[in-house]
């Protein structure tokens, strides 16, 4: 597990700035939740964490971020390294349309060159139980990926994630598209996963980042084609009892956004 | 609820009255009319040169004509087409074994890797390429390769490997792009680097798509005839293997033996343009047959 610190960092898209000067520390063994208005940065923001905001043409970033003591944007560092130990859950499920329930959820480690039939059989049954999918899929882990609910999809892509064993995972909007059941299950498994992994989630559920995150950061922006910044983060109870700032008050009682 | 509810009955005559709708159904009907007619003049013109194509060939359409060469006059009659379809094979098999990996590489780098100028050139060379009649393709190969190593299957299947690149590159790129970022996205968060994410993640989601576009860039070099007269000639009545001879092709036979002005050789032509439809046909039929699967693998994905 390792804290990720984030030290002004400022993210673009071409000219555009999208995010302006955020310092933040995510601790490990905790869920860190970021809430905002739409448009304010949050995606940006995390995807800077894996350095997938780069692979964006004409995107870049200032500022740095640190995984523990590693600076993942020094010179030196091959950013798909990086993104070994970083996971992530995208908003929408995205199963490799291609490959079988199996293949993907052994996707990562099999790109990465494992190739023991023992040790992707334990990592697949691990990750899939971990993701509370197995008992759902163990008798049909040759079928498509594709060929699951919604629900079903998405908790296939964080056993795809979780698989390769990251020290973070980050999860963008991972309920967004899911019913309040598959929901739940996911919000389960997010407590389960946080002894384990430091979580980041992005959410525009209020009650959703009440109930599964430790920490919450509030972004906003000031008006359109301003850059988002980073309001406040404290202890969720207090974000949402007692906030320092009253544009944070606004947003979580919900009269702005 | 101050204002006086109009009873039913006078709502549906009100609505009947209304002549903006009549104009609206008559103008509907004559437009559908319109539209059935173009589609009755271009169904009925492609049906009658099947048809007729059909008949002719199948009159003189026999297994001998499949595993025969033409005898040696052009007046006699019986033979087959053998040696044609033997260097039809040849030659779009070599242009294909040549055009599809040039191409589908063009096609990743302009996706995946091509900015700004370069890109933009090459996009625009290809578009360019699609417009180029064939017949110039065939010089050009005439001029820079026939006239040094002479005439040959080769040169033939250089000069359709030309015709065959743009349609595969466009069709490739254009199936590439629709690979949804997120998959992309999915395998490079996984720590995979990006070329092994175009070679096992989208390149096999875009698979079928591919082959469909490589199928009918085939179906389309098998019927060129034209770039064929000027590289691999002809060999009108012995079957030639060798790729570095000149060699004959369906097209070229068919060309042959319809502009001799004998019957029994017109009639072989007519048998060997329906083998050629039928090969094209079966080609375009599992293009279409792979396109619908891709549809079905690309769903799982777009969901
Ligand atoms: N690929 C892109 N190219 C250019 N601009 C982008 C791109 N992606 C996002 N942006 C811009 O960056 C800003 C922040 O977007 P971002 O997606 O990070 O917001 P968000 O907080 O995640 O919003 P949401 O809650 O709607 O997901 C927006 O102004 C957006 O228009
Ligand atoms: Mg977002």
């Amino acid at each position: 597990m390792k804290r990720v610190s984030v030290d002004a960092v400022s993210a673009y898209f071409g000219a555009h700035k999208a995010v302006e000067d955020v310092s933040m520390v995510i601790e490990p063994a905790r869920v860190t939740a970021l809430i905002g208005p739409s448009g304010c940065g949050k995606s940006t923001l995390i995807r800077t964490i894996n350095r997938l905001h780069e692979v964006v043409p004409g995107a870049r970033i200032e500022g740095t971020v640190h995984l523990d003591e590693i600076d993942i944007y020094g010179e030196s560092i091959d950013p798909v390294l990086v993104r070994r130990q970083i996971g992530m859950v995208f908003q929408r499920p995205n199963p490799f349309p291609t490959m079988s329930i199996y293949d993907n959820v052994a996707s990562g480690l099999r790109l990465n060159r494992v190739k023991n039939k023992d040790t992707l059989d334990s990592a697949v049954e691990r990750s899939l139980k971990l993701a509370g999918l197995w008992d759902e899929v163990s008798s049909r882990l040759n079928n498509p990926g594709g060929g699951l609910s919604g629900g079903q999809q998405q908790r296939l892509c964080i056993a795809r994630a979780i698989a390769v064993e990251p020290a973070v995972l980050l999860m963008d909007e991972p309920c967004s598209a899911l019913d309040p059941i598959s929901t739940l299950k996911i919000e389960d498994l997010i407590h389960e996963l946080k002894e384990r992994y430091t979580i980041v989630i992005v959410t525009h559920n209020m009650q959703q980042a009440a109930r599964v995150s430790d920490v919450t950061a509030f972004f906003t922006i000031a008006g359109a084609g301003e850059p988002g910044r980073l309001i406040e983060m404290d202890e969720t109870s207090k974000i949402f009892t007692n906030p320092g700032d009253e544009r944070t008050e606004a947003y979580v009682t919900g009269r702005f956004g | 609820m101050t204002s006086p509810t109009p009873s039913g009955s006078a709502v549906v005559a009100e609505w009947a009255a209304d002549s903006n709708y009549r104009a609206r159904r008559i103008k509907n009907a004559v437009m559908t009319a319109l539209m059935l007619a173009a589609l009755a003049v271009t169904i009925g013109a492609l049906a009658w040169v099947l048809i007729y194509v059909a008949l002719q060939g199948f009159k003189y359409l026999n297994v001998g004509f499949l595993i025969k060469t033409p005898p040696g006059s052009p007046a006699k009659g019986g033979g087959g087409f053998y040696n044609g379809i033997i260097g039809t094979v040849i030659i779009v098999g070599i242009a294909f074994v040549v055009a599809a990996p040039v191409g589908v590489l063009v096609a990743v780098y302009l996706v995946e890797y091509g900015r700004g100028r370069t890109a933009a050139t090459v996009r625009f060379l290809a578009d360019v390429l699609v417009g180029v009649p064939s017949i110039v393709v065939g010089a050009f190969i005439y001029a820079t390769w026939v006239l040094n190593f002479g005439f040959s299957g080769l040169a033939g299947a250089l000069s359709l490997s030309i015709v065959m690149l743009p349609l595969i590159i466009r069709s490739a790129e254009e199936v590439i792009l629709l690979v949804p970022r997120d998959l992309r996205e999915a395998s490079y968060a996984l720590g995979v680097p990006k070329w092994k994410t175009t070679l096992r993640i989208t390149l096999p989601t875009a698979r079928n798509g591919i082959l469909t576009g490589m199928m009918l860039a085939v179906a389309r070099a098998a019927g060129e005839t034209a770039p064929l007269i000027l590289t691999a000639l002809g060999n009108d009545l012995f079957t030639e293997y060798n790729p570095l001879h000149r060699m004959s092709t369906l097209s070229l036979l068919i060309f042959h033996n319809a502009t001799t002005g004998f019957k029994p050789a017109q009639a072989r032509a007519w048998a060997g343009a329906l083998v050629l439809i039928i090969m094209i046909l079966s080609l375009t039929l599992v293009s279409r047959w792979l396109s619908g699967r891709r549809e079905r693998t690309m769903g799982g994905a777009v969901k």
